[in-house]
């Protein structure tokens, strides 16, 4: 595959870890904030071609795992009790809620579907007028603009059976949490490539500021991975602190300033919850006139009185912040498996618990 | 975030108002929306997630970053 | 500006723990985790018995005096759409039987062909899937020789529904299954791996990609037949459907309690299929393929096997994927990176991703 083959290239991949363990004068901790990443971490063995000098973390980068129990709970609802067709990508089907997951609503009668892309969603709408369509819109700011397409074809169309359950959430904020909270111990941050084809660079010049922490804007082949933590490191070992792109083929400072402009007028900023972690201010999107007529809340006003409450801290939010290796939670490998996970790391391919699931055979000796 | 996959534009129309592109991923064919991509031409190549075109991407820029990586990895040097 | 976070919360951690699931639910069907557990739980502790115990395709077992042996297997097909490119459900459900028999060392002696019609389905499309199936079956010399049809309210259905059992013969001296498999066989795949659960997905309501895909269903025996020629002494074959190669790994690997290790950059996969799972977030390694076959041969045969495979037009693409280790039962990948990891079979069917 072409872009994508070149970058998984093997005497790259060796000749990278090599440099990065050599140019490094100390132990560096590099925390990714990105579940494409923790996945191709994770199937290539990246972090063990490096641990010598280089200890990667995985933060809250997985916006299957930091979606509020609530707005799952919700969505099964709505799929249960209304009739409507719940639309939703699949990563969200197995996460567990407070009753079940969504896959598992099927069993009791409820229509939920996988689809690609959320324009999908809104083209089953109006080819089913007589039904409501719910979309379940999760996903950082990578996602958030397809979802603001299928809204804005949704208006324009006037399809009233077209709803959306919004829980997105925004990347900045987060790695704001995670360099101020007291037990996180980062050195430098990758940040996450896609998010930042579309909102560009800028956002995190502040953070990178304020923190004296390298920022380094990077793609998800085991190339780019290791690229990215090279150019961290050459930051860290000469005391810099700024905000580079490693991705740069896809990239640019401003990102994609239409796809912004859409993400503006379709979201505005507020602060939401994240699973397993808290409110985290101006942390989330949600819709704005005129796109709030489709929220799922006007179709289903009693959504508002379905509050899940989030049992006390979840040891998956400690993992989320990179405070807590998922080793050390009492429940992996116990309780807590993929298959039969507690928490919504351990869920997704991506969450870092189940990313470490794949170690669980403590060291393969060669 | 996450899955994006590298796709060469062959085909451009509208439908409905929306700007829509047949993308080609070496041997597989998907119709994409480039709303957000509107000056996007014939031969492009851009990167998808979840239906729609999130970047056009650099395949010069692409192509200078891997020279530059295989040249460091034959010499063995230290970077910048 | 600042971030709070709940501290106070940190004090008492504790998980939010699932629902057990009281009903069956559509990962039961998936080929992997859920459903061994289902058939663990429920159906051997009532069906309990030596022959079911071997755990292989098809059920062999003695059926004569003179030490002649029968092959009996049985599969359905619930597939959806029912035609999809490279084939449809009825020719599916063939190869599938007959395949399954081909997995024993079996030569086919019969076909039973049951159907569960949908009120409403079109009679030209029966028609087609029928002739299909006939085609199917006379391609492998077989006939289809007893069945029944059933028809079930609309809405009940999904269109049609194909059960094939079969039965054959396993020549003397032939024994393949699990239990023959050692370590250090060499494990080899006949041919390039998930185009039918590629095809499938290309044509599925939700996800439809134009793609240069077609399903590789076909009948296994003449490709089998070939191999035993070349290496009588197999261990043992598996066909990858449902679950693909990864699910036939971890079954081969935990029935013969042994550990598996297979070469990542070794996987015949093609492009158009790896571009599908890029897209979706899908693994080549769990993809169903309905006409390649697994084979655990011993390593002084392998060179052999494989030269067999590659000159048989349905294994032009044969290649040696990995080795059987000593140990127990874990499936291990050797990444490009030259790492390795641990390859876990998934909780069901996998889902498409966009994360």
């Amino acid at each position: 595959m072409k872009l994508v083959d070149e970058f998984r290239d093997p005497e790259l991949i060796r000749g990278l870890a090599a440099r990065i363990v050599r140019r490094a004068t100390r132990h560096w901790t590099v925390m990714e904030v990105c579940g494409g990443q923790t996945h191709s971490i994770v199937e290539n063995g990246l972090d063990e071609v490096i641990a010598e000098r280089i200890t990667l973390l995985h933060g809250p980068g997985c916006p299957v795992c930091v979606t509020p129990l609530e707005t799952l709970d919700r969505a099964r609802r709505i799929a249960l009790e209304t009739g409507a067709i719940v639309c939703s990508f699949g990563d969200m089907l197995r996460v567990p809620g407070s009753r079940g997951d969504l896959l598992g609503a099927r069993a009791y009668g409820g229509d939920v579907r996988v689809v690609y892309a959320p324009l999908d969603a809104v083209r089953l709408a109006a080819r089913t007028p007589e039904r409501p369509v719910v979309f379940l819109a999760v996903g950082f700011e990578t996602t958030a603009p397809a979802v603001a397409v299928a809204a804005r074809f949704a208006l324009q169309q006037q399809l009233e059976n077209f709803h959306l359950l919004v829980s997105h959430v925004r990347v900045p904020p987060a790695l704001e949490a995670i360099a101020s909270a007291p037990d996180a111990h980062v050195d430098a941050f990758l940040a996450a490539g896609h998010v930042c084809t579309i909102m560009g660079t800028a956002e995190y010049e502040p953070i990178a500021a304020r923190f004296g922490i390298p920022i380094v804007a990077t793609g998800f082949e085991p190339v780019d991975i290791l690229e990215g933590i090279a150019m961290a490191v050459e930051q860290l070992e000469t005391g810099a602190a700024k905000v580079e792109i490693q991705y740069a083929r896809a990239v640019r400072p401003a990102g994609n300033p239409i796809a912004r402009a859409m993400l503006a007028e379709v979201f505005e900023i507020a602060d939401r919850p994240w699973r397993g972690i808290g409110v985290v201010p101006r942390g989330g999107l949600v819709l704005r006139p005129p796109y709030d007529v489709m929220d799922a809340a006007r179709a289903f006003p009693w959504l508002e009185d379905e509050t899940s409450t989030e049992p006390q801290q979840c040891r998956a939010g400690e993992v989320l912040r990179g405070a807590l290796r998922p080793p050390s939670c009492p429940e992996y490998g116990r309780r807590c498996t993929p298959d039969h996970p507690l928490g919504a790391p351990m869920v997704s391919s991506e969450g870092a618990c189940a990313a470490y699931f794949h170690y669980r055979a403590t060291s393969l000796a060669p | 975030m996450c899955l994006a996959v590298p796709g060469q534009v062959c085909a451009l129309h509208d439908e409905d108002g929306v700007r829509l592109a047949m993308v080609e991923f070496g041997g597989v064919r998907k119709r994409i929306c480039v709303e957000t991509l509107p000056d996007v031409a014939l031969g492009a190549w851009v990167l998808v997630h979840a239906g729609i075109a999130l970047q056009q991407i650099d395949a010069d820029a692409a192509a200078d970053s891997l020279r530059l990586l295989a040249d460091a990895t034959a010499r063995s040097e230290e970077p910048r | 500006m600042t971030t709070k976070l709940d501290v106070q919360g940190l004090a008492n951690p504790s998980c939010p723990a699932p629902t057990e699931t009281d009903r069956i639910t559509l990962s039961h069907g998936a080929g992997a985790g859920a459903t061994s557990r289902l058939f663990e739980t429920i159906l051997w502790p009532q069906f309990r018995n030596d022959t079911l115990g071997v755990r292989h395709d098809g059920a062999v077992f003695p059926a004569g005096p003179a030490g002649e042996r029968l092959a009996f297997s049985t599969d359905t097909f619930v597939v959806h759409p029912i035609e999809f490119p490279g084939g449809d459900i009825g020719s599916l459900a063939v190869h599938g039987t007959l395949n399954d028999l081909a997995m024993c060392g079996a030569e086919p002696l019969g076909l039973s062909c049951a159907l569960i019609l949908e009120e409403g389905l079109p009679l030209a499309t029966l028609e087609r899937i029928v002739a299909s199936m006939a085609q199917a079956a006379a391609a492998a010399g077989v006939a289809i020789v007893t069945g029944d049809t059933k028809v079930v309210e609309r809405g009940k259905g999904d269109g049609i529904y194909v059960n094939t059992a079969g039965v054959g013969r396993v020549p003397d001296g032939r024994v393949v299954h699990p239990g023959r498999v050692r370590a250090g066989d060499a494990i080899l795949v006949s041919g390039p791996l998930g185009d039918h659960g590629a095809a499938v997905l290309s044509v599925r309501e939700g996800i439809e990609f134009d793609a240069d895909i077609a399903s590789d269903s076909a009948w296994l025996g003449g490709l089998v037949e070939h191999l035993f020629n070349a290496v009588p002494e197999l261990h043992c074959l598996r066909d990858p459907t449902r679950g693909g190669l990864g699910a036939v790994l971890h079954e081969i690997g935990g029935a013969a309690q042994l550990a598996i290790e297979i070469d990542e950059s070794a996987l015949p996969v093609r492009e158009p299929v790896r571009v599908i799972c890029e897209l979706l977030g899908l693994d080549p390694l769990f993809l169903a393929s309905e006409g390649r076959c697994v084979a655990f041969v011993p390593e002084r045969d392998a060179e052999r096997a494989l030269a067999a495979l590659r000159s048989h037009a349905l294994g032009a693409h044969a290649a040696r994927i990995g080795t059987v280790q000593p140990g127990p039962p874990r499936v291990v990948v050797r990444t490009r990176a030259g790492t390795r990891r641990l390859l876990l079979l998934p909780a069901g069917d996998p889902l498409p991703r966009i994360c």
